[in-house]
């Protein structure tokens, strides 16, 4: 079959083939044993390998989480296991420095070694040739490096903990001089110092990984997949590569001069004639809010990336579960790019309280509230898509309305954080922190969780157990809210983040917010429970699930049409593609979902060029 | 099976029920002065707690409408035998509308708010007064300095303090806030005050307060291993005189001390 799409006037940039033009032909799968599973080229590999690192440190932070909460809850009070192993000499209690280890350090492995990596390295890894049609990825050693510059980074994450003075303790953002010198915290020995290279390494992954994306969507779109015929999960994965390329190079450039600062004592970071510690030392010339800027020009568009994807994937299941085309799917896609683009401007909403000039704030705040726009669009779209559908409640769908739910939530708290007067308050509470697991966990990782139950079937080629699969949605939904939502209240009460020990504070020490401190931990240690019924399930699936059949769930887009799990080449012949994904229940044709390879009925009603 | 809408019910129920709750429990609500009561103590306080009252009522009536319309969708259109998906692909009409009423909502908030943000942050907005005092934060206390008898900072009679903050009543105070080692931040709960302390900046902050008694300061930026102890006293006195002959009996103690501390042959 000859290629008639653009791939051909590329042909050398595909890297596997010798004199050919790459991906239409077949190759034949490694059979060493370290080419084919861990050492592989192969992006559904590659995809696996980040699935199942991302989960093992999921495990990590959740573990962390669960610690930070007993102390909140319970402050100095022995803790199970932990305190009888570490701090035998100090009457079992966790040391404060330990507390700012743990949110440092929780921050740290769910951001940048769980939710982007799953989002972003799993399922765009494992997704995005599927989905569009191609063999395997624009530059599969590439793929593969991108891989494995990661375990660079969890060594290096992971010995942190270890060294002297353990890991860091700055908090997940990090801000100098806090970060930067070696007297200003117990931790910021090499700790910090690891945090820094652990950090880079990860960012070079993901910059080899969004070159990839973006070239792979750009060039190896099979036949007839044109750019608007894409599914949402490609679109908002080729948006959040867009914005990782963008966006990284300037956190790296902020990671090199914190190092620097630590390393070799330059003083980007620290204002002139500053003194160090107690000692006789001037040092300084920089500007100690440099970072802040540095840190959220990449950190900001960053909860766009831990987001975007989750949304595209959720506009899939959707779809698919409410048999029934995605409302609105162009507008999905400007929504998309609009929340990247506005993305970009809205940095300094992190700052409102920082000491930048507060004429500066009031810009931010307007392009902060603008961004709420375009994710009200998709949430009115999701809407669009149920209504009028046959809404099937499978686990993946379950795990998607959640997704819509609590991503409200998160959306809307968002508006009090934009408005800055009430941003003077809330700031660095809890209401903070509610917020951001509404996006975060109500969001990401419920989108996770349905991307999972939805796509485990193509992946391994079996079914997870639904049964099982509803009673972990249905745990985890409920004491998701039950240690998230009451966060929003202590933070209105002016609980802050990061504080070892509320009783200290008179206004905190009351029946009210120690109670509420002790609902959420319960809660909290239930929800870290309740997983234990997902891994069991995601690992006897593997084995004794009930087999799956290339398209289980009836849906339509290209990687339903290959086997499952699809073989090394992905397709037998590139498949060719009429229509979009999202053809469900079209009048006139056999069933009520019409394959992308499969020409549109020739009954049926035209598509509407403005909305599909 | 069908019941499953009843779970995202139940959780938006839970929601607005706390927020519904929390202003008849004075631990649940914003914090207030010593009396109890739901309102902020500072001018600047209320109009931030109207704010938020307003955003409240918005987002609420937003949430509650998109909750409604989630679970009638999943549960109206819940799958049964016989029913058939409809076949559409979307309305360009809804989406404008449902792009320009919340762009509308949401302009409406921004300029709505931007004058008490003025009025809080910028510079040209300060009291044009002498200042109460200059507050360092260090690891891991608020070092404070007030200008003595001679009404000028950094001069040799100035009242040096720790942790402890004092000011009048109804009476616009104004502070330099400075950072000796890393970034601190300044945050008065009861009155809705905060602001980052930054190594290199000097930053001014003013408030005020119409109930007398005692608040708490708190450090909101994570600062080391003692940030969480970081608290300072905040006294609210009633009136000039009364802060005056406070700073009367703190000067002379703060000289007593210099004055054992010279000892015997400095007199």
């Amino acid at each position: 079959m000859s290629t008639t799409h653009t791939a051909d006037a590329h042909g050398n940039g595909h890297g596997h083939g010798s004199d050919d033009h790459g991906h239409d032909h077949i190759h034949a799968q490694p059979t060493n044993f370290l080419r084919r599973y861990v050492f592989s080229e192969d992006h559904k590999v590659i995809g696996i390998q980040f699935l199942f690192s991302s989960l093992i440190f999921f495990v990590l932070g959740g573990l962390m989480a669960m610690a930070i909460r007993w102390q909140l809850a319970w402050p100095w009070s022995p803790m199970p296991i932990l305190s009888q192993t570490l701090w035998a000499n100090q009457g079992y209690r966790m040391p404060p420095e330990f507390y700012n280890k743990l949110f440092t350090m929780h921050g740290t492995v769910m951001i940048f070694f769980v939710i982007v990596p799953i989002l972003s390295g799993a399922f765009g890894n494992y997704l995005i040739p599927l989905m569009i049609g191609a063999r395997d990825m624009a530059f599969p050693k590439l793929n593969m490096f991108s891989y494995w510059a990661m375990p660079f980074s969890f060594v290096a994450i992971l010995n942190s903990f270890v060294v002297e003075g353990g890991s860091a303790e700055a908090g997940w953002t990090s801000y100098p001089p806090l970060s930067s010198f070696l007297q200003s915290t117990v931790g910021s020995l090499s700790g910090q110092t690891w945090w820094l290279v652990g950090l880079l390494f990860a960012g070079i992954s993901s910059l080899m990984g969004s070159i990839n994306y973006i070239t792979t969507i750009i060039m190896l779109r099979s036949p007839g997949m044109r750019m608007f015929r894409m599914p949402m999960t490609v679109w908002a994965l080729f948006i959040t590569a867009l914005l990782q390329a963008f966006a990284l190079p300037v956190l790296t450039s902020a990671l090199v001069m914190q190092l620097l600062d630590r390393t070799i004592g330059t003083n980007f970071f620290s204002p002139a004639n500053w003194v160090v510690g107690n000692g006789p030392e001037k040092v300084g010339g920089g500007q100690t809010i440099l970072w802040q800027h540095l840190f959220w020009f990449y950190s900001h568009p960053a909860v766009y990336i831990m987001i975007l994807p989750a949304m595209g994937m959720v506009s899939d299941i959707i779809s698919t579960f409410s048999r029934k085309p995605l409302f609105g799917y162009k507008p999905m896609v400007f929504a998309t790019a609009a929340i990247a683009g506005l993305g970009f401007i809205v940095w300094g909403h992190h700052m409102f309280q920082s000491g930048m000039n507060p004429a500066l704030g009031a810009t931010f705040m307007l392009s902060t509230m603008m961004i709420a726009l375009p994710s009200a669009i998709k949430v009115f779209n999701w809407l669009g898509t149920m209504w009028g559908g046959r809404v099937q409640f499978t686990t993946a769908m379950l795990n998607a309305i959640a997704f819509v739910a609590m991503f409200i939530i998160g959306g809307l708290s968002g508006i009090f954080m934009a408005a800055t007067p009430v941003d003077m308050h809330i700031h660095d509470t809890y209401f903070i922190v509610a917020h951001i697991h509404y996006v975060l966990f109500g969001g990401s990782t419920f989108g996770v969780f349905a991307a999972i139950y939805y796509w485990y079937p193509k992946m391994f080629g079996r079914l997870m157990d639904e049964r099982l699969g509803k009673i972990h949605f249905l745990l985890s939904f409920i004491f998701f809210n039950g240690t998230f939502f009451l966060m929003h209240i202590v933070g209105m009460h002016g609980h802050p983040r990061r504080i070892a020990d509320p009783l200290i504070y008179g206004y905190l020490n009351n029946a009210g917010i120690t109670g509420m401190n002790k609902f959420m931990t319960y809660s909290a240690f239930a929800l870290g429970l309740s997983q234990i019924i997902f891994a069991w399930n995601f690992f006897y699936s593997l084995v004794g699930g009930e087999k799956a059949g290339p398209n289980p769930w009836k849906a339509n887009s290209l990687e339903w049409t290959t086997t499952s799990p699809p073989p090394y080449y992905n397709f037998e012949t590139l498949p060719t593609v009429y229509h979009p994904a999202y053809e469900f229940s079209v009048p006139g044709a056999a069933a009520d979902f019409l394959p992308q390879t499969e020409p549109m009925p020739a009954d049926a009603p035209p598509l509407d060029p403005v909305m599909a | 099976m069908r019941y499953w809408p009843l779970l995202f019910a139940a959780a938006a129920v839970f929601a607005v029920g706390s927020f519904v709750y929390s202003p008849f429990d004075p631990d649940w609500w914003l914090p207030a002065g010593p009396e109890g009561g739901l309102t902020s103590v500072s001018s600047i306080g209320r109009r931030i707690d109207s704010l938020y009252i307003l955003i409240l009522v918005i987002t609420g009536v937003v949430f509650i409408g998109t909750q409604i319309a989630l679970v009638w969708a999943t549960w109206r259109f819940a799958d049964a035998p016989g029913r058939v998906a409809q076949y559409f692909h979307g309305s360009q009409r809804l989406e404008v509308i449902w792009t320009i009423v919340p762009a509308a909502i949401l302009v409406f908030i921004a300029l709505y708010q931007m004058g008490t943000w003025a009025d809080i942050k910028f510079r040209s907005s300060a009291p044009k007064i002498q200042p109460l005092a200059e507050i360092t934060g260090r690891q891991f206390q608020w070092v404070m300095r007030y200008p003595g008898p001679d009404g000028v900072l950094n001069t040799g009679d100035d009242l040096q303090l720790v942790n402890d903050l004092h000011f009048v009543k109804g009476k616009q105070s104004l502070i330099y806030l400075k950072a000796s080692d890393v970034i601190h931040s300044f945050f008065l709960p009861a009155l809705r005050i905060k602001q980052d302390a930054v190594p290199g900046l000097t930053i001014p902050v003013w408030f005020d307060a119409d109930t007398q008694g005692k608040y708490e300061l708190v450090c909101a930026e994570l600062c080391g291993w003692g940030h969480y102890k970081m608290r300072g006293n905040v006294t609210v006195h009633g009136s000039q005189s009364d802060f005056d002959e406070w700073m009367g009996r703190a000067l002379n103690e703060q000289n007593r001390d210099t004055v054992a501390a010279v000892g015997p042959q400095g007199r």
